[in-house]
């Protein structure tokens, strides 16, 4: 693999080939927030919060750094008036059901995010995904999986996966930006012992 | 039927077909699309055969279920060959009279006729209606003459004629530059140069190269793509099979959903056929050319239109929209190089292979060449099937084509494109049918047009796209997942009366994010009915917050006694 040289807000980077924009920026102690990332896994591309402008061969795009292959020659800028307000908005977003979710109260200070810009939806999730994939790519085991689409998209265990696998593991807790994960499988935990046909579905 | 072998044998073919057919017998089409098919196309066709043989002279008279012609708010329709005779909303009960009138007394049944509205007279022939006469029809000008389940009525009318030239006449290379040559662009909306596309996937170095006819329209109240699939199945699959020869595709699949059941089934017939005569298989027509297609039935859902997501379900994976770096063309289906085009795209190569590129140029704009069929529908006099030669004004679609408004009311806009395009009022009909006219004036040129009237209110329209696609969005990234809710939450409080200020300016900013920080497309565009409206009508949307009023009179929590349903 080749070494490609690139700018990041005005510092001259040095990367591998294949590595992404984001990694990049890291190796050099760059900043650039994440929700949905992680090393293990394969880049998602939902949360959007690591946005960063990119400037290759002429054309100049807004991108997620997390899945943006490193070029030669590229020009990445890291912060910017529009990329604060996308953060903030995206961040103000999410707060909507997830208010006092622990990891982002830092970026709400860091963006100016305001707590009450939107209507509150408490479904103490923000989707960002990481239970459900680290639970299918690294675990193989689908235990808890998105069910729905649009806007009533939520998680849920597998019942019978979930009571055959999860009490021994339980890793994907800790990765959950909100509260919102354990309490699910506390449910479901709860309802397994049950053999009531009830579903896991709260109002979308 | 043995497997026909060269462009001679083809034309053999053609010659005996015809030799059977007596182009001045009479015969009575009845659309059996699958508009005209609700409203009783099925019995009509039943009560004209009964009719022929009560009075005993089915011998002379051919009766055929044939292809779509369009005029589906007048279904069913019927057309009595060879002097295509027109007759409107015709019922079982009509057809002892139109066959002791028309067929045998040679005069036609006055009350079953087109009224001009505005003269009162009565039109005979089906090209002399103003909604066909205003159109060009190459591709589903011929549909009434066919009957979608006969492969022969297509090869009578001239069928596979171009797949003969391309594979014996032309080299793939050849038949790239021409689709180049035509100018021929995507006809999902995309617009992207057909030729194009080709030409990278033919030159990706992987030998296998799939490709893929986007059959798969999920706009809703659009059905243009569907009706001229259903209706002239053939002619799609034609276009097909020369792109997979001139691209280099040993596989080819039709994405469509099971929802249209019509289309699968056509298809599937016509796939069937096309196997039986050689047109598909080992050594295509003799040019050692093998190709298979495959219908691939998609699960449903918007998104699934999308390419990535298209791809993605056809894999047996999740249909959501992926991040993707490589174009489809080096790595799509199975990481293979791929084509995917728009079955629009795919119907109109045998016509440019047929007739030449510089032909196809004739009709159109210098940028958007050719015809562009459409379905319209909404609060239009003549909604239907249509097809229109690029370059027409959006003035000249609605009231040349369209009619007018249905009532009369005044005309309010037109939306072109369903959920990710936008509203053009009565001050910029001037709009042509472009590509780049089009993305100009925030439009997409997707298959679907919707007239809304002044009793339609604006706002309520926009919220009933965004809650489409609430639904149909997959949900993946939080722009466009949240700010969709966001967006139909304030546009829900705005039509309640419970509007504020600032609420139009919130609105604006969800869109700015989303519109440049969504996934894919459907995000992306997600705000762009509601953005075009903001843009010609915001005094509407102001009269719902500042005055607690509906000028249209639809949202009954602002005091609108009639029912709010718009679309
Ligand atoms: C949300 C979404 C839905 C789409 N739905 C369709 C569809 O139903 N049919 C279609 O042909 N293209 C659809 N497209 C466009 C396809 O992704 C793709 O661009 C197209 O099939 C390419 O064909 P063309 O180049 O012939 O236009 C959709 C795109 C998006 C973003
Ligand atoms: S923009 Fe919408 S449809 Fe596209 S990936 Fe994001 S959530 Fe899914």
């Amino acid at each position: 693999m080749g070494e490609v040289t690139l700018t990041i807000d005005n510092k001259e980077v040095k990367a591998e080939e294949g590595m992404t924009v984001l990694e990049a920026a890291r190796s050099a102690g760059i900043k650039i927030p994440t929700l949905c990332h992680h090393e293990k896994l394969e880049p998602y591309t939902a949360c959007r919060i690591c946005m960063v402008e990119v400037e290759s061969r002429g054309r100049s795009e807004l991108d997620t750094s997390c899945s943006r292959p490193v070029k030669d020659n590229m020009v990445v800028r890291t912060q910017s008036e529009e990329l604060t307000e996308i953060r903030r908005t995206l961040l103000e977003l999410m707060l909507s059901h997830a208010p006092d979710a622990r990891e982002l109260q830092e970026l709400v200070e860091e963006y100016g995010a305001n707590r009450n810009r939107f209507a509150k939806e408490p479904s103490f999730c923000i989707h960002c995904g990481l239970c459900v994939r680290y639970c299918a790519e690294v675990k193989k085991k689908n235990a808890v999986v998105f069910v729905k689409s649009g806007v009533r998209r939520e998680i849920s265990f597998n019942k019978e996966i979930a009571s055959r696998e999860c009490w021994k593991c339980r890793e994907c807790f800790e990765l959950c930006p909100t509260e919102a994960l354990q309490t699910a499988y506390l449910l479901t935990e709860a309802l397994t012992s049950d053999s009531s046909s009830f579903e896991l579905e709260p109002d979308a | 039927m043995p497997l026909i072998k060269s462009p001679e044998e083809l034309e053999k073919v053609r010659e005996e077909i015809l030799s059977r057919r007596d182009p001045h017998k009479l015969c009575i089409s009845v659309c059996a699309g699958a508009s005209c098919l609700a409203s009783g196309a099925g019995e009509v066709i039943a009560a004209f055969k009964a009719e022929l043989e009560k009075q005993n002279i089915n011998a002379d008279v051919d009766t055929k279920g044939s292809g779509c012609p369009g005029f589906c708010e007048q279904g069913p329709v019927v057309v009595i060959h060879p002097e295509e005779i027109c007759y409107l909303q015709v019922t079982p009960d009509d057809a002892g009279e139109i066959i002791s009138q028309t067929i045998v007394g040679k005069k036609p049944v006055e009350r079953l006729l087109y009224t001009d509205p505005d003269t009162g007279n009565k039109v005979v022939k089906m090209n002399d209606i103003p909604f066909y006469k205003n159109q060009v029809r190459h591709l589903i000008g011929n549909n009434i003459k066919i009957d979608p389940k006969s492969i022969d009525d297509y090869l009578a009318q001239g069928g596979y004629a171009a797949l003969a030239k391309a594979m014996h006449e032309m080299s793939p290379e050849q038949v790239i530059e021409e689709v180049k040559e035509s100018g021929l662009r995507g006809r999902s909306g995309s617009g992207f140069p057909a030729g194009r596309k080709w030409e990278f996937c033919r030159n990706s170095e992987d030998e296998h190269k799939y490709v893929i006819c986007n059959c798969h329209e999920g706009d809703p109240g659009s059905y243009a793509d569907r009706r001229l699939t259903e209706g002239n199945p053939h002619n799609v699959l034609e276009g097909i099979i020369i792109g997979a020869y001139a691209i280099g595709a040993q596989d080819a699949f039709v994405f469509v959903g099971d929802e249209f059941p019509q289309t699968v089934e056509n298809m599937r017939l016509a796939i069937k056929q096309a196997e039986e005569y050689g047109f598909l298989g080992k050594d295509i027509l003799g040019s050692g050319f093998d190709l298979t297609v495959r219908i691939s039935i998609d699960g449903g859902g918007y998104v699934l239109g999308e390419s990535t997501a298209l791809m993605a379900s056809m894999e047996g994976r999740i249909g959501e929209p992926k991040t993707k770096y490589d174009h489809a063309t080096d790595r799509g289906l199975w990481a293979k190089p791929t084509v995917l085009n728009n079955l629009q795209t795919w119907a109109n190569v045998p016509l440019i292979i047929n007739n030449g590129a510089a032909w196809f140029r004739q009709t159109g704009t210098d940028g958007s060449t050719g015809t562009r069929v459409f379905s319209i529908t909404g609060k239009i006099k003549n909604s239907g099937m249509i097809e229109v030669p690029m370059g027409m004004s959006l003035k000249e679609v609605i009231y040349d084509i369209g009619g007018g408004t249905v009532t009369d009311k005044k005309f309010k806009a037109i939306q072109v494109g369903g959920p990710l395009g936008g509203f053009v009022p009565e001050s910029q009909l001037d709009v042509q049918v472009d590509y780049d006219q089009m993305t100009d004036a925030g439009l997409a040129m997707g298959p679907g047009l919707i007239v809304a009237d002044e009793s339609t209110c604006i706002v309520d329209m926009v919220k009933y796209f965004l809650t489409f696609l609430a639904h149909e969005s997959c949900g993946k990234c939080t722009p466009c997942r949240d700010g969709i809710r966001q967006m139909l939450h304030i546009l829900n409080n705005i039509t309640a009366g419970r509007g504020n200020k600032g609420d139009l300016e919130l609105l604006e900013l969800i869109s700015t994010v989303q519109k440049k920080a969504a996934l894919c497309a459907l995000g992306q565009g997600a705000s762009d009915p509601l953005l075009s409206t903001l843009k010609h009508f915001r005094e509407e949307y102001e009269a719902h917050i500042e005055e607690k009023r509906c000028p249209a009179g639809v949202c009954k929590a602002l005091g609108a006694v009639s029912s709010g349903a718009n679309v």
